[in-house]
């Protein structure tokens, strides 16, 4: 058997440096896959993941369509490599499950009565796990739609917070979420301070499942300041490339 | 009879209702339907239970094998639950593989009996690394008013209890079964607690035309020692934090209500 490995040191530092209430670092691009309608990447901590967005276009097949709105479908994947064993690329019953929770989680937030009888694609791509995946996921995709030009009530963002050695975390990573005792991921739309995607496992208190979900919207407002800067880097680069000839 | 539509008229009537404090079929906001349980119905079985809650109807049938331990595991046996929408349920329900319904319905039953450590795991191991028993927990959808989780929660748990594993004895490594049973080892009794939020007012155990209505669904699972076990959120519709510390607090006193029922059975 493998040495237990300690999670949170005396001094409150987890295993990659953070404070128990720290986000790992986050990298944010929007528009990088030039065939989607949007896309986007994020690097939160070791997560890699893409995600695109086709739509509104026709649905197939047919039958599936909407009289009176879009059709909002979701996929959620890892890549093979994507973990330490490698992953059947056939859709798991975790990432089926998960798919219908991360559409059910954008479901709120789009206009879909605008496009009656279409649908809207997200693709979610993780090419390299390190917990909190479904969240990151939903972070960057959000960010797809948006790039897509997909109207849209509010971003969706996502962050999990839970508990481990006795404490309560921000954003668990791999280690955490596998040796730590609870993990309470959420998705949130923070200018209708509503909660749009919920779930949790392990055990907490009832007052430990409050502390875990105002760390985790903490988080989420932290990272839709990240989101909104990525959105608008991405025009501000078109208008600094616009701007070159004018050197001359 | 049976159809899942639901008029415009009748869900109006259902949101209207609920926005004034009552329910189409008279129950208050923290009322269930009546619940009846039997278990042990199913002889070939290890373990089994049926489930009435109102018109739902839900069978839970467990069986035990031998099996190898997950890598990362070795000293614990296996637990796999699945859930089948069987074709006889429902008018809505279709032969085929499982959809992400009822695949989301296995993995919340089972999120509710693992994260609570129900089943004493270590106790199935038999050759560390090599042999363990393997729990086969099998959710049967008899007949679909809603809430399916909850139904499905109670009747996986009073499978449990009165799950027998065969006794053995083992020669080389090699497992000989022995006459006679014991109890599968149990440390909990983890109860779901299912929520709709219709125009953003929270009822428990709704019904199909309830669920037809609701903007989203929330369940909460709770240990015995009054911990929160698992959690999920269904649905398209969105929760406010103040409406997920009132599921809290419910559902805390109800699975308290509900596991009496379950172990005066």
């Amino acid at each position: 058997m493998t040495e237990k490995i300690s999670l949170i040191n005396k001094e409150g530092i987890r295993t990659d440096g953070r404070k128990l209430s720290e986000l790992r670092p986050i990298k944010l691009e929007v528009g990088i896959l030039s065939n989607a309608d949007g896309s986007a990447y994020i690097e939160q901590g070791k997560n890699k993941i893409l995600a695109a967005v086709y739509g509104p276009r026709e649905v197939h097949p047919r039958h599936m369509a909407l009289p009176d709105k879009a059709l909002l479908r979701c996929r959620y994947h890892m890549a093979p490599f994507s973990v330490e064993e490698r992953k059947s690329p056939a859709p798991s019953r975790r990432e089926i499950e998960l798919s219908k929770v991360i559409r059910e989680a954008f479901e709120p937030a789009i206009f879909l009565e605008k496009f009656p009888r279409t649908s809207i694609d997200i693709f979610i791509e993780v090419l390299q796990a390190d917990g909190g995946t479904r969240c990151a996921g939903v972070t960057v995709a959000s960010l797809a739609l948006a790039d897509a030009g997909i109207p849209m009530k509010d971003l969706i963002v996502a962050c999990a917070a839970g508990k481990a050695e006795g404490q309560m975390v921000l954003d668990l990573n791999d280690i955490e979420d596998k040796e730590g005792e609870a993990d309470v991921p959420v998705a949130y739309m923070p200018s209708f301070d509503a909660v749009s995607l919920l779930q949790m496992d392990g055990l907490l208190t009832t007052e430990e499942f409050q502390q875990a979900i105002n760390l985790a919207l903490d988080g989420c407002k932290q990272i839709y300041v990240l989101q909104k800067e990525a959105l608008k880097a991405k025009y501000q680069a078109i208008k600094e490339a616009a701007e070159v000839p004018e050197e001359e | 009879m049976t159809s899942v539509m639901v008029s415009r008229i009748r869900r109006q009537q259902i949101a209207q209702l609920i926005a004034d404090g009552k329910r189409l079929d008279g129950r208050g906001q923290k009322d269930y339907r009546p619940i009846q349980i039997e278990s042990g119905i199913i002889g070939k079985a290890e373990g089994s239970a049926r489930v009435r809650l109102g018109k739902t109807e839900v069978m839970v049938g467990i069986k035990i094998d031998l099996g190898e331990p997950f890598s990362d595991r070795p000293n614990e046996g296996v637990l796999t639950t699945n859930a089948e929408f069987v074709p006889l349920a429902s008018p809505e329900f279709e032969a085929g593989p499982p959809g992400e319904e009822s695949m989301e319905l296995a993995r919340v039953v089972d999120r509710g009996i693992r994260e609570s450590k129900a089943i004493d795991l270590e106790k199935l191991c038999i050759v560390p690394g090599k042999k363990v028993f393997v729990v086969f927990v099998d959710v049967y959808v008899l007949n679909h008013d809603g809430n399916l989780i909850d139904a499905s929660t109670l009747a996986s748990i009073v499978a449990l209890m009165n799950t027998k594993i065969f006794k053995y004895e083992l020669k080389d490594g090699e497992v000989e079964k022995k006459p006679g049973f014991s109890p599968l080892p149990l440390k909990d009794i983890p109860i779901s607690v299912t929520f709709a939020s219709i125009n953003g007012k929270l009822v428990v155990d709704p019904w199909l035309d309830e669920e037809e209505v609701m903007e989203a669904r929330l369940t909460m699972a709770f240990s015995k020692d009054g911990r929160i076990c698992a959690i999920q959120k269904g649905g398209a519709g969105i929760l406010s934090p103040q409406q997920i510390v009132e599921a809290v607090n419910i559902a805390k006193e109800k699975t308290e209500e509900l596991r009496k029922i379950v172990v005066k059975s």
